[in-house]
């Protein structure tokens, strides 16, 4: 019996906690490399429609983004409620559109630049006229491929 | 020297070191986002100046789908409904039973969609959905039938190329109508 008996002290052992950096800095690693920074603030309140016949873009760094959408209530008295296009982060004009490309282009390598996609991210309210009018500008200036930027729809 | 104090009792107090990553780690999570854009994806055509004419191809190969500023549709020249879409699509496409008015074999179907400056961006998209759909289903029976196997990017990318080259995705937009308030 006696033979097992432990040597224990009067006060209880503590539980190291010299680790706990090391696995918070793990995290916080995990999270640093899995995502994204929000690149640009929403001026425009944009709500995708929902669809079935969905496809992921992968490669986050070959999308570019154009918003469409009405103006945030804030921004309402400056530019009014009809549907304005968002570039970057500043509404923008349509013939900016080819100029916005480029500058993202740029930052592509070379090899990868043909698979540059454009995510059209519009307001389920707004009206074609403007979207025609991007998807034009667009062809004209031979970005191609779109995404119809859509939220998943519940069966 | 002066000092008596030993080499090991120098050590950083490394206590608030978590509190610093913990600190870090908050400041990720929030300004990060996790949501991943989806949607549908689509290959615009070139830009050219004149617009392709689809009057001179065979009218029982065309599957024309107009939409009008009030969100409307009219199938082949007739109106209908949204839900009915997709099926209609399919059997225009496939034509099991070989009608005379449905298109002559599926690398033959054309879709041509034409919507107005006034259509709701929502409809519009719905109805690219449904003729999406309607290929995508196609080709996951054709896939079943050919391989056993659905359709999926799990598939070989030359397997999939087969069965697309069976029906080939072709929808031709023509330049919206301009009778609708925007």
């Amino acid at each position: 019996m006696s033979k097992f008996k432990k040597k224990r002290g009067a006060a209880s052992p503590e539980v190291s906690t010299a680790s706990l950096p090391d696995i918070i800095f793990m995290l916080l690693f995990f999270f640093m490399v899995v995502t994204v920074l929000r690149d640009s603030e929403l001026k425009l309140a944009v709500v995708t429609p929902e669809a079935t016949e969905l496809t992921k873009l992968v490669e986050k760094s070959l999308v570019n983004n154009i918003y469409v959408g009405k103006p945030k209530e804030k921004f309402q008295r400056e530019y009014g409620t009809a549907p304005r296009m968002q570039l970057g982060d500043k509404f923008a004009e349509i013939s900016e559109i080819p100029v916005f490309l480029e500058q993202h282009k740029v930052k592509v390598p070379e090899k990868k630049r043909n698979r540059i996609t454009t995510s059209l991210k519009v307001d389920g309210a707004v009206t074609m006229g403007i979207i025609q009018d991007v998807k034009t500008k667009l062809r004209k200036s031979g970005q191609l491929i779109v995404n119809y930027s859509a939220k998943p729809r519940a069966n | 020297m002066g000092r008596s104090r030993s080499r090991m009792k120098n050590e950083i107090n490394a206590g608030s070191m978590a509190d610093i990553a913990f600190l870090l780690l908050i400041f990720f999570l929030v300004t990060t986002q996790i949501v991943e854009d989806k949607g549908i994806r689509v290959m615009l055509p070139p830009w050219s100046e004149e617009e392709p004419d689809i009057t001179k191809l065979n009218k029982r190969n065309v599957f024309s789908v107009l939409v009008n500023a009030q969100n409307q549709l009219l199938v082949r020249g007739e109106l209908a409904d949204i839900t009915q879409l997709r099926e209609r699509a399919k059997e225009f496409i496939s034509n099991p039973t070989k009608r005379e008015d449905l298109s002559e074999n599926p690398r033959k179907a054309i879709i041509s969609l034409k919507n107005d400056r006034g259509t709701n961006y929502k409809t519009y998209l719905s109805v690219y959905n449904e003729l999406k759909a309607a290929y995508n289903e196609l080709w996951d029976e054709e896939s079943q039938r050919m391989y056993g196997k659905p359709y999926s990017d799990q598939l070989p990318i030359a397997l999939r190329k087969a069965v697309r080259d069976k029906f080939p995705l072709v929808l031709s937009e023509a330049e919206p109508t301009a009778f609708g308030e925007e």
